[in-house]
């Protein structure tokens, strides 16, 4: 390796036959250029849909109670389930679990809204400032419920832009106007609305959780609870995630609740993130895509790296013959031509990978595709693939040399 | 200098193998100037090939400077190849993109003799060939006698004991032909043994002796008087 004149010979060499050094060198960086852009983009496809599936795949989770269908502990099925706040405050204090949001709903049965004398048929629902962000509504006027009302009992309520729309068309602002909700007064502190294809669901006005159960005799019941978990790096991990507090949730709810373990419908969680999940298989399905065509790009990488290796020492048999007729060593001559093999693919192959990844690390953040996103490369592995190429032309390259070398001289010489 | 006996040797073609060489038997001393002779297909090439080690023989024995040349590895040909063999080809065999000078380096290189001290003696060797202006060209910028003369000049560059020339002017007209047999001779002259293969009886007469090959053996082997090649060359 760190023999002069064998490298003084081998710059000659390739000073001199420089179009087949750039053939060489051209075939394997383009393939490795190739090779990285499919690699990147494969990538890039994967990042894209991985987002795709992560923005629908709510990190929420509802909780519902229902009647028992299992005989349990000496309990008939049939018993219907009561949330209260302590479960509640268990889960959200004592639980140790991770989220970020949690929210509860009472909803009051035969609660009567007047205003201005008339009788209005809406919902009215219980619940505390978390409950915006987990059903992700927007605000249109005013404010949310928030902590403060919760603790203070205060006497709140946001309406729906669809309430205002009919209620309030008369006046200009229905903030600061107030509504009779079985019999109490309610001062409106704001307007939310709901996205997209839930503003069927703008039926309800929301109230303060406490002040709900205190004015419409709730005592500590609750109806049902929603958790928002955090958003994590992958989709993996976020259904991992989602599964464990599920199963965290329905353990400790069961076992409060003397429900069966195996009664799942006597509480009802509801992890959309489940659904999801049958997008994980199609993940799968175009990781291994993405992996096989990877794969077989290498191995045309290989099979064409060989080929021009076999070709260059192919074309190299004469000089061979004359170069051993002059005394050279076969292991000088093969040492030559690998030499030179790793010299040039080497050099081209890391040009082809700088060239490509410095393309990808420019271009790529730019790519606003839908279902590509950020194409990119794991450097190691664009870099052991490099090392690969450069391993299968030497040994591509070595055969025939070893063969060129072996044979007599004569026959060598004869080659034309 | 060479010494063998009863040489065989036989070329594989398919089922059957062709007997090209049925028992030469057959010495040179050292500064002889040898002539081989012979119809073509009589196995000339073949005996020059095995003595030059480009191939190997069947049966026999082959003794070259006392050393007997049979089953070497390779690394052991390679330096008595290098060392003791120089070799001239009817067809040139140079290295194409090499110049003429670095053509004449080359076994030098593998003699690992120093980039600086390969160049100065190749030179010396294309100026005794009279070549020296032509050193930096390219083999496909030479004439067909400039390039037997660069070939000649690199078997020279190793200082080797023994030369051997496959028709060395049998791609060359007759006045190209007396000037590298000039050199051939000039270069016996110092003392340096050299086997010729040839067809013309002019080349033959231009050495100190004659072997006759027919059908694979010696029929005639004489010395003859020297026919000086620089008579005809200006
Ligand atoms: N590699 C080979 N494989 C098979 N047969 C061969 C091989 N080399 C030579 N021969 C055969 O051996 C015989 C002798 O060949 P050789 O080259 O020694 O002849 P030659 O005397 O040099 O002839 P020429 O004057 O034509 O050069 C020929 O019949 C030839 O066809
Ligand atoms: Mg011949």
């Amino acid at each position: 390796m760190f023999d002069i004149e064998r490298w003084q010979e081998i710059f000659d060499t390739i000073r001199k036959n420089k179009l087949r050094t750039a053939l060489t060198g051209l075939s394997v960086s383009s393939g490795i250029f190739i090779l990285v852009i499919l690699l990147g983009f494969g990538q890039g496809m994967q990042n894209g849909i991985a987002e795709e599936f992560k923005e629908d795949a709510a990190t929420s989770l509802w909780v519902w109670p229902n009647r028992t269908t299992i005989e349990y502990n000496g309990l008939n099925p049939g018993r219907r389930i009561q949330l209260r706040n302590e479960n509640f405050e268990t889960i959200t204090t004592s639980m140790g679990a991770d989220f970020e949001k949690a929210s509860m709903l009472y909803f009051p049965r035969d609660v009567k809204v007047v205003y201005n004398n008339d009788l209005l048929v809406y919902n009215v629902a219980g619940t505390n400032g978390d409950l915006q962000t987990i059903e992700n509504e927007y605000l249109s006027e005013g404010r949310f419920i928030n902590e403060t009302d919760v603790q203070q009992n205060a006497k709140v309520v946001v309406i729906s832009n669809k309430i205002k729309r009919e209620v309030f068309s008369e006046v200009e602002t229905p903030i600061g106007e107030y509504l009779t909700i079985s019999g109490a007064g309610f001062r409106i502190v704001g307007v939310f609305g709901e996205h997209g294809e839930d503003e069927g669901e703008e039926e309800r006005m929301f109230v303060p959780i406490t002040t709900a159960q205190l004015t419409f005799n709730g005592a500590d019941k609750i109806n049902n609870m929603n958790f928002m978990l955090p958003e994590l790096e992958s989709f993996d991990e976020m259904v991992a995630n989602n599964t464990a507090f599920t199963e965290q949730l329905s353990r400790y709810l069961k076992q409060k609740h003397n429900v069966s373990p195996d009664d799942d419908r006597a509480i009802r969680i509801w992890n959309p993130i489940q659904e999801a999940k049958r997008f994980f298989s199609l993940m799968d399905g175009i990781k291994l895509f993405f992996w096989v065509v990877g794969f077989f790009t290498i191995i045309a990488g290989v099979v064409s790296v060989s080929n021009i290796m076999l070709i260059v020492v192919k074309e190299r048999t004469r000089e061979i013959g004359i170069r051993k007729a002059l005394g050279a060593k076969p292991w000088s001559i093969i040492g030559m031509i690998m030499h030179e093999a790793i010299f040039v693919t080497s050099i081209s192959g890391f040009a082809g990978l700088i060239f490509s990844m410095g393309l990808l690390e420019l271009v790529g953040p730019h790519v606003e595709v839908d279902y590509i996103l950020n194409p990119s490369v794991d450097f190691n592995v664009a870099f052991s693939t490099v090392i690969l190429l450069i391993i299968a032309g030497t040994l591509a390259g070595f055969f025939p040399a070893w063969k060129a070398v072996k044979v007599q001289v004569i026959e060598a010489l004869r080659d034309e | 200098m060479i010494e063998i006996k009863n040489l065989h040797k036989s070329y594989k073609m398919g089922s059957n193998s062709l007997h090209v060489l049925k028992g030469i038997n057959f010495s040179v001393e050292e500064g002889e100037l040898v002539a081989i002779m012979g119809s073509s297909g009589s196995g000339k090439s073949t005996l020059l090939n095995i003595l030059g080690m480009l191939d190997e023989l069947d049966d026999g024995s082959y003794d070259l400077d006392g050393v007997p040349i049979k089953d070497l590895n390779e690394t052991k040909a390679a330096n008595y190849r290098n060392k003791f063999l120089g070799f001239v080809f009817q067809s040139f065999n140079l290295i194409n993109y090499k110049s003429a000078m670095e053509n004449v380096a080359l076994p030098l290189y593998y003699q690992r003799v120093a980039r600086k001290e390969r160049q100065e003696k190749a030179l010396k060797y294309l100026e005794q060939v009279g070549l020296r202006e032509w050193a930096e060209h390219l083999p496909s910028e030479l004439s067909g006698g400039q390039k037997q003369r660069v070939a000649i000049a690199r078997a020279m560059a190793a200082e080797p004991k023994v030369l051997l020339a496959d028709e060395p002017t049998g791609a060359l007209d007759s006045k190209t032909s007396y000037e590298v047999m000039d050199l051939i001779q000039k270069i016996n002259d110092q003392g340096n043994t050299i086997l010729i293969v040839t067809h013309e009886p002019d080349i033959a007469d231009m050495c100190k002796r004659i072997v006759h090959l027919k059908d694979g053996v010696i029929i005639e082997d004489k010395k003859i008087e020297q026919v000086r090649a620089a008579q005809y060359v200006q």
